[in-house]
């Protein structure tokens, strides 16, 4: 646990390092593309007083000045599997973000979908010693919270403070400076595979980049595809990419519950693949152009070339009707999304007051999508696109890039983790200094 | 199956993305702002300085680079445009100006380069006769030196001989005779160039004594005599010798002081003026006076 506590302070720091050098690197590893943004700080633009993102989205601060994607190699179901090959695919979109910048960039902050993500709530309960909160306290009382087996080889990836109460007042955003007797805290603990992680540092070792922080994508795409007041009154996000979905739900502008379905794009293409007889090139490009979940009459009539190139020309020559892909397409996306249900419904999320579900990710552009995603998951569905950030490339605004934008505000300003605060205090030999200072002060 | 290192290689017409890490190292390196400022500027710089020391590292080289030098720099001193062929010498008489061509030895024409004018302009103010001097170089390649020249304002006589003084006592030049300047007034005596204001201050107050006045002589460093004919003096005092002389002059017109057969007038000290009679006149008072007591 300290281990981990340390690594992810180091990571806090080596991001301030990069803050103050100004450049830093994003780095989306999903398993059909690798995005890298650069991204320029210029200025430190603080939140406003409330803790709210503002006009701007809090995202004033940056800009994006390089930007690159390039297809994933080695990755499966957002896990690295080929380490060769997916350093070879980050090389390159490194290279060519850097070279659009112009600039050398030795940080990065990356994310991964895989890993099998699962999400605990912890909460702890500490008497104060003096009527108002420190910050000491908050640290005590986080470090207080009882922390589940989660196996041996799983590692905490984010664990943050989602509420505070103090005495009977619950849902204090920063009980600092309030007074009362007891502060009790809710804490969101997302874990992961170690393996997979430890793949993924290494891997971005070995391109010569440091790693200044490591975010699930599930997060980072509901922070980007979300609006404010999605957050704030309880929303799903459904990250539709390559190899895995990932959902996120967010409640009062924290992640309360993060998973994933192993199962995304990938998995319907190579259903096309396999019904029709085409390589999957063919199949992903059959599926981007003529894709669509809804078959209607005149789909019957609409003949797809499905081509090949075996150079048999009555192989080669071979359509489909568009009915029939979509008659393919169909039951694999009814799978996801009913998949998604059964974790969303696992989570509780029929409890939450709002239950906006927000489709994002690159599978999330199949024609149709919103409507069956309203049959399976509700009727409060909506595709959702990432927020735009400076700078950022017409061509990387698409849903397929709501993890990257968002870790660019994770970037900017990530959200209080446990180990932002200090370690208990009562590991410090001052302290004992300050305790007798008190009792002299209470007992004269 | 196929081998594992062949399993991702591509085929040969879909060239792979990626980078070499060496190439990608190498990018990266680039990138680097130091690196990239060395580059641009470091390494032109070395290798220009590189050339030049290997250019300049033998002997002969160096010299026929200074030779090369000195040739243009010759070259660019004898145009025309910077040749001085005439000395044009104004407000200067015949004689002046013959001194100031002595003075100065210059062969013409000359590069503009090689005349130093603030130290011919020295030259020529320290000519006696040359009160100031002005020297530049006009266009059309002449050099113009404006001489304004000392006045002759007294002759002063001593042991050399004559000479002119101008009116702050400078040295003018030697005279011949005296007869060269009649109408400058005389002054003579040790050191009396050096108050040859306060003379000519006294020449202005004795024009009333007309064709008397001789001249003045210096007593003792300190104070004048004014020498008039029939080898009459009028000795003044050593402060404010013009009041006294006034006086002189004045009592001199209404007693006709003067025109008596007296041989000095000592107004040395101012309280009590004394009248000193030649000794012919002495001889004729006391004649007169024992002819008149006699009579009685």
């Amino acid at each position: 646990m300290t281990d981990l506590y340390q690594s992810q302070r180091a990571m806090r720091q080596m991001r301030r390092q990069a803050m103050q050098r100004g450049v830093v690197a994003i780095l989306d590893i999903g398993s059909s593309k690798i995005a890298c943004l650069v991204l320029r700080f210029d200025g430190s633009s603080r939140l406003s007083e409330d803790n709210s993102i503002g006009s701007l989205a809090g995202q004033s601060g940056f800009r994006v000045i390089g930007a690159a994607t390039t297809r994933s190699r080695g990755v499966q179901f957002g896990e690295i599997t080929a380490m060769q090959e997916t350093e070879r695919a980050i090389r390159t979109a490194v290279q060519a973000a850097q070279k659009m910048a112009g600039v050398r960039v030795d940080h990065v902050i990356a994310s991964f979908s895989g890993a099998n993500p699962r999400s605990y709530g912890l909460d702890a309960r500490l008497e104060l010693e003096g009527q108002e909160v420190s910050e000491g306290e908050i640290a005590q009382v986080l470090a207080a919270c009882e922390v589940p087996e989660y196996g041996a080889d799983r590692e905490v990836l984010h664990a943050q403070p989602v509420n505070f109460a103090l005495d009977n007042r619950s849902g204090l955003a920063d009980p600092r400076g309030q007074l009362g007797q007891t502060l009790a805290v809710d804490m969101h603990m997302l874990t992961v595979d170690t393996g997979t992680v430890q793949n993924l540092v290494r891997c971005i070792q070995r391109c010569d980049l440091e790693l200044a922080g490591i975010a699930s994508s599930a997060y980072a795409s509901g922070y980007a595809a979300l609006v404010e007041d999605e957050q704030e009154l309880g929303a799903a996000c459904i990250d539709m990419g390559g190899g895995s979905t990932s959902i996120s739900v967010f409640m009062k502008k924290h992640m309360i519950y993060a998973d994933a379905v192993r199962m995304g794009g990938d998995h319907i293409t190579s259903d096309i693949s396999m019904g029709l007889g085409v390589p999957m090139a063919n199949a992903e490009r059959i599926k981007t152009f003529c894709g669509g979940v809804h078959a209607t009459g005149v789909d019957d009539r609409d003949m797809i070339d499905i081509g090949g190139d075996t150079g048999d020309w009555e192989h080669d020559r071979r359509t489909v009707s568009r009915a029939e892909l979509i008659g393919i397409m169909r039951p694999r996306v009814e799978e996801i999304l009913e998949e998604v249900r059964a974790r969303l419904d696992a989570a509780g999320f029929e409890y939450l007051p709002s239950q906006q579900i927000v489709l994002t990710g690159g599978s999330s552009q199949i024609l149709g999508l919103d409507g069956l995603a309203s049959r399976i998951l509700g009727q409060q569905v909506r595709l959702g696109r990432p927020l735009r950030v400076h700078g950022l490339p017409q061509s990387a605004t698409g849903p397929g890039f709501a993890a990257s934008v968002g870790l660019c505000l994770f970037a900017a300003h990530p959200q209080d983790e446990w180990w932002d605060f200090e370690t208990p205090v009562d590991r410090y030999p001052a302290r004992s200094l300050s305790r007798a200072v008190r009792w002299f002060r209470d007992n004269w | 199956m196929r081998t594992l290192k062949g399993q991702f290689k591509r085929k040969g017409n879909q060239a792979d993305p990626a980078p070499s890490r060496l190439k990608y190292r190498l990018q990266r390196w680039m990138l680097t702002p130091g690196i990239r400022f060395g580059l641009k500027y470091g390494v032109p710089l070395c290798l220009m300085l590189a050339a030049g020391g290997a250019f300049l590292a033998d002997g002969s080289r160096r010299e026929m680079v200074g030779d090369n030098l000195r040739a243009l720099w010759a070259a660019i001193e004898e145009r025309p445009e910077f040749m001085v062929n005439v000395m044009a010498i104004d407000g200067a008489g015949t004689s002046v100006a013959q001194d100031v061509r002595e003075v100065m030895p210059l062969e013409f024409p000359v590069s503009s380069f090689d005349l130093d004018l603030a130290q011919i302009r020295m030259q020529i103010e320290s000519l006696d006769p040359v009160k100031t001097a002005n020297v530049r170089i006009r266009p059309g390649g002449i050099l113009q030196i404006d001489v304004e020249e000392r006045r002759p304002a007294l002759i002063w006589r001593n042991h050399e001989g004559l000479a002119l003084l101008d009116d702050t006592g400078a040295h003018v030049a030697e005279l011949g005779r005296r007869a060269m300047h009649p109408d400058l007034p005389l002054i003579a005596g040790e050191s009396a160039d050096l108050v040859a204001a306060e003379a000519l201050a006294l020449f202005a107050t004795a024009r009333p004594l007309g064709t008397r006045l001789r001249g003045l002589v210096r007593i003792g460093k300190r104070r004048w005599d004014v020498v008039l004919d029939r080898g009459q003096r009028i000795m003044l005092p050593q402060d404010q010798p013009v009041q006294a002389l006034e006086r002189v002059i004045v009592v001199s017109e209404v007693q006709d002081l003067l025109e008596r057969d007296v041989a000095a007038v000592d107004m040395r000290i101012a309280a009590r003026p004394t009248v000193r009679m030649t000794e012919k006149a002495v001889e004729n008072w006391w004649r007169i006076r024992e002819m008149n007591e006699g009579g009685l």
